[in-house]
């Protein structure tokens, strides 16, 4: 059996599965099911300083859903915890006494000066919390207030408030990231700089899920009015595939623990994240939309794939995929792939056809009695027509063998590797050697 | 007293008036929005869609069922009814097992075709039920049209024509219009007097009027409408029905299914309507199907539906067939009728088991019978031929879209040569020729 123990920045936790700072973390009647249900560890909904924040009271929360309800994506204007500090900390205490192999980090945000920050710090460590996440990603609400997001997107900011942190407490700081932002290296390079132990990411993305067409109210619409939430769930996912991606290759945060966030639903979700260079994972939508039980699926799954695999610890697994994400320039362009079309599967619907035929090549032929079949001639191994496709593996890319002729160019394929760097009609292109 | 249920001959209220209704129910209750948008999502929006080439009215399906998946029911409704003005009908009665869902491209690749008529159901209902009518008149021609027969046919040719801003007055021989969507079709395919109320519903274009109780070759003779109107279409189905031709079909208690279901329909409270113990039905089309499994739900205690030649050979589909064995009804194939035995009324038939060859049906020695004290034929309609036609098989000879011999006269539906008996295909027949009359009359 592969041994999903987790250690990150010396925080342990019996798998990596945590649950997000939200809802699910709030109080400590939700955290004692969660780990009763099997969640590796928690990082305890956002605290604040008293008085505590109020929240709406109409809907605070959104979605959009695939057609037979399932839900695809999540918004919230919900602020953080809105119960008193005082609270908080002795149910974290409490949870964490009762659960010492859970990991159980604390999110914090408070106003951007100094003593804020160090006041509330020796009173998270009297819990005996294992670490602090600190939120810089609030996108709703707290922006408003110069915290969250607001913090999240200025640098400095960043690296000021994690410095202070880190001056006045021995517990790991985490900092979480808002995607929010032009370049996630940006915030990431800044909470390295500031000391932070690990980045988090991602916090939610700004978002609107829609309009009433007969009152006009932007949804979900507080007696008449919405205001941008944070989106989140599995929509999101591929956002912060990419966010998380660029800190792991950046040589400049290289290195740097990430604890992976967005859209995470099932085993193979959180499997893609630590290739990419996450050393812990968490989880919100998907613990919101099924309740805690999703994390059997998660343990059985991943451990299931390392075991077929034959990865025994989550260090064969995490990063393995980050030396392939390199530059669009690195891509080998003497690679020619051509689509094909299994006629014993395909059912005839011409999907790939309409889309290759109105948007892209002109590669597909409509022959007598619908059969299609790819025009090698025309074909620039695009994709579409496999995306578009309704049958899994009906349509595959073939690469040609070097020495083969593509029949597009006429151009014998080259088993050299060649990269835009080097091509011709690049005007920076260095000469090759 | 015996249970009426056990009650020998043809009587009345075998069953409960609650084992009535839920047996008479709708077949395919209406889906709900969301059963709708999960299946309008299993749609792949097919290229040339397959499915569209097998409707008879080339209604356009992917795009009727994306305007559902985008929350526009009524524009769905539209698209449906711009090709088929009786989509509503049609939803509930074509076959599509034969048809668009048959063609569908899911039923390749899985087994399980789109639900494309129940989609459609789903749809014109919604339009329906706000009693929205979606088309207008152009402005008036000028020019007077004589429909004759107000079934599917002649309605479609009817609003097609008034569409066009032509006059059309349309007569029927029955006391009420709808053609067998009123008198044929199944009771539980269109529950809830659905047929009148489409009649209805199409009749808001404006421009059409309809007499009844008006039989061509009675009231009305195809000469002085030739007169009278600019053109004349026909859509009068077949009227007549075939014989079995076997010792004892006069007896009591033998007549044809259409008949027996024509007073079905027509039935107020059907725990009044008669109906045998041991029902016998000879045939095997829609109508035989229909029959029996109404004979069923009335309350007859055995139901057998005999069929001269083998399953496969059944007009009526596998869909149907599956229907009625599941409501009780016993089909048997490779058998004909030898005689009907009766003294006075009906007591049995007497079947002989065939086989088909190249020659046609061979007897193979052996018989049976089976206990009947009602016994429906159901081996076919014909037409009741109309002077000065050329006919083509026993049915009106017709070029193009439903001209027939006589200039000035078209025909369309079950009356005219070509096309499958049915419900949809009367419809395109009839649409398609008020085209051609439009063409015509706007000649010049
Ligand atoms: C029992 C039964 C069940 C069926 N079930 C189905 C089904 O489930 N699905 C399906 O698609 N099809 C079904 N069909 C077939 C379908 O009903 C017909 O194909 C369709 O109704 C043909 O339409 P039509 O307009 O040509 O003729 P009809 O519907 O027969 O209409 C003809 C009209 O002309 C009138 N008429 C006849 N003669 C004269 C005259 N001399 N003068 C004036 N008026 C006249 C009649 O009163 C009638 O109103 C069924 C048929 C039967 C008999
Ligand atoms: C209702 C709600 C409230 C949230 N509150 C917080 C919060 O207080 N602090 C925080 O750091 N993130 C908060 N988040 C963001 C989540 O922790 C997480 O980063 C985000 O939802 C992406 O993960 P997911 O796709 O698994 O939901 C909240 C999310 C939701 C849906
Ligand atoms: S064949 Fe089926 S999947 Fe294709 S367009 Fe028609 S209904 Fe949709």
């Amino acid at each position: 059996m592969a041994d999903l123990r987790t250690d990150f920045v010396g925080i342990k936790s019996p798998n990596p599965f945590w649950l997000a700072s939200a809802p699910p973390t709030d109080k400590e009647y939700n955290v004692r099911r969660a780990f009763e249900a099997g969640w590796g560890g928690v990082v305890w909904k956002t605290l604040g300083l008293d008085p505590h924040v109020v929240n709406v009271n109409g809907p605070r929360y959104g979605a959009i859903w695939g057609p037979d309800r399932r839900l695809i994506g999540l918004n919230n204007i919900e602020l953080i915890t809105d119960r008193p500090l005082e609270v908080n900390l002795r149910e974290i205490k409490a949870v964490k006494r009762d659960y010492p192999d859970r990991a159980m980090i604390v999110s914090l945000m408070v106003p951007c000066e100094e003593e804020c920050w160090k006041g509330i710090l020796p009173l998270v460590e009297e819990t005996g919390a294992d670490g602090i996440e600190l939120n810089f990603g609030c996108p709703h609400g707290m922006s408003e207030r110069g915290m969250g997001s607001a913090v999240g997107q200025v640098p400095e900011y960043i690296e000021m408030v994690t410095r202070w942190c880190k001056q006045a407490t021995r517990m790991p700081v985490i900092v979480k990231l808002t995607p929010n932002i032009t370049d996630i290296r940006r915030p990431a390079r800044a909470a390295k700089a500031g000391g932070a132990d690990a980045v988090s990411l991602i916090n939610t993305i700004n978002s609107i899920m829609g309009v009433n067409l007969d009152d006009f109210s932007p949804e979900p619409s507080i007696d008449g009015k919405g205001s941008h939430g944070g989106y989140c769930g599995p929509a999101v996912k591929p956002i912060a595939l990419n966010m998380v991606s660029e800190i792991a290759r950046d040589p400049e945060t290289a290195g740097l623990p990430i604890s992976g966030i967005g859209g995470i639903t099932t085993w193979r979700d959180a499997a893609e994240f630590m290739a990419l260079g996450a050393g812990s994972v968490q989880v919100c939508t998907a613990a919101m939309t099924y309740g805690f039980r999703v994390v059997q699926e998660m343990i059985s799954g991943l451990s299931g794939w390392m075991d077929e695999k034959g990865h025994r610890t989550l260090s064969d697994i995490v990063g393995r995929a980050v030396p392939n994400v390199t530059d669009w320039n690195q891509l080998n362009l003497n690679y020619v792939a051509k689509a094909k079309i299994n006629q014993d599967l395909c059912i005839k619907c011409g999907r790939c056809y309409a889309a290759c035929e109105d948007t892209s090549h002109q590669a597909i032929a409509m022959k007598d009695g619908r059969v299609f079949e790819v025009i090698d001639e025309e074909c620039v191994a695009c994709n579409l027509c496999v995306n578009v496709c309704p049958v899994e593996g009906c349509i595959d890319m073939v690469p040609l063998a070097p020495g083969e002729v593509d029949p597009r160019t006429g151009k014998v394929v080259s088993g050299e590797y060649a990269n835009w760097t080097t091509h011709p009609n690049n005007p920076a292109a260095k000469a090759a050697e | 007293m015996t249970h009426p249920s056990l009650t020998p001959g043809i009587v009345p209220g075998r069953l409960s008036a609650e084992e009535i209704a839920a047996n008479f129910a709708d077949l395919h209750p209406p889906l709900s929005d969301h059963e709708a948008h999960v299946e309008a999502d299993r749609c792949y929006f097919c290229h040339d869609a397959p499915c569209v080439t097998a409707c008879p009215t080339s209604i356009d399906i992917p795009m009727f069922i994306r305007q559902i998946a985008a929350d526009n029911a009524k524009g769905a409704a539209r698209t449906i009814f711009e090709q088929n003005i009786l989509g509503g009908m049609c939803a509930r009665v074509c076959p599509t097992e034969q048809l668009c869902e048959e063609a569908c491209v899911r039923q390749t690749a899985e087994g399980d075709p789109v639900k494309i008529g129940r989609l459609q159901r789903y749809a014109t209902d919604a339009m329906m039920a706000v009693n929205a009518h979606p088309f207008e008149r152009a402005a008036p021609t000028g020019k007077r049209v004589a429909v004759v027969g107000a079934g599917p046919a002649g309605l479609a040719c009817a609003h097609r024509l008034a569409m066009k801003g032509h006059e059309v007055v349309v007569f029927d021989a029955r006391p009420k219009p709808g053609g067998l969507n009123e008198y044929g079709i199944a009771a539980y395919k269109t529950v809830d007097g659905f047929a009148q109320a489409e009649v209805d519903w199409l009749l808001r274009i404006g421009g059409i009027e309809i007499r009844t109780g008006q039989r061509l070759g009675a009231e009305i003779s195809l000469e002085a409408l030739r007169a009278e109107y600019d053109a004349v279409f026909l859509g009068i189905g077949l009227g007549g029905v075939n014989a079995l031709r076997v010792e004892g079909e006069d007896a009591e208690g033998v007549r044809p299914a259409v008949e027996f279901i024509a007073d079905l329909r027509q039935a107020q409270d059907l725990s009044k309507l008669p109906i045998g113990r041991d029902v016998v039905v000879i045939g095997g089309g829609m109508t035989a199907i229909d029959a029996a499994v109404q004979a069923k739900a009335l309350g007859a205690e055995n139901v057998t539906l005999v069929y001269r030649r083998g399953r496969e050979r059944m007009s009526a589909s596998r869909y149907e067939q599956d229907l009625a064995a599941s409501r009780g009804v016993v089909l048997k194939f490779n058998a004909r009728p030898v005689r009907i035995l009766a003294n006075g009324a009906a007591r049995a038939v007497e079947f002989e088991y065939v086989a088909e060859g190249p020659d046609g049906l061979r007897p193979l020695g052996e018989t049976f019978t089976l206990r009947a004290d009602q016994v429906f034929k159901a081996i076919g309609q014909t037409l009741v031929p109309v002077e000065g036609l050329a006919l083509e098989g026993g049915k009106i000879a017709v070029t193009g879209a439903g001209r027939t011999s006589l200039d000035g006269v078209w025909a369309g539906g079950d009356c005219a040569a070509g096309g499958d008996d049915l419900t949809v295909t009367a419809v395109a027949e009839g649409r398609d020729a008020a085209e051609d009359i439009h063409a015509k009359l706007m000649e010049g």
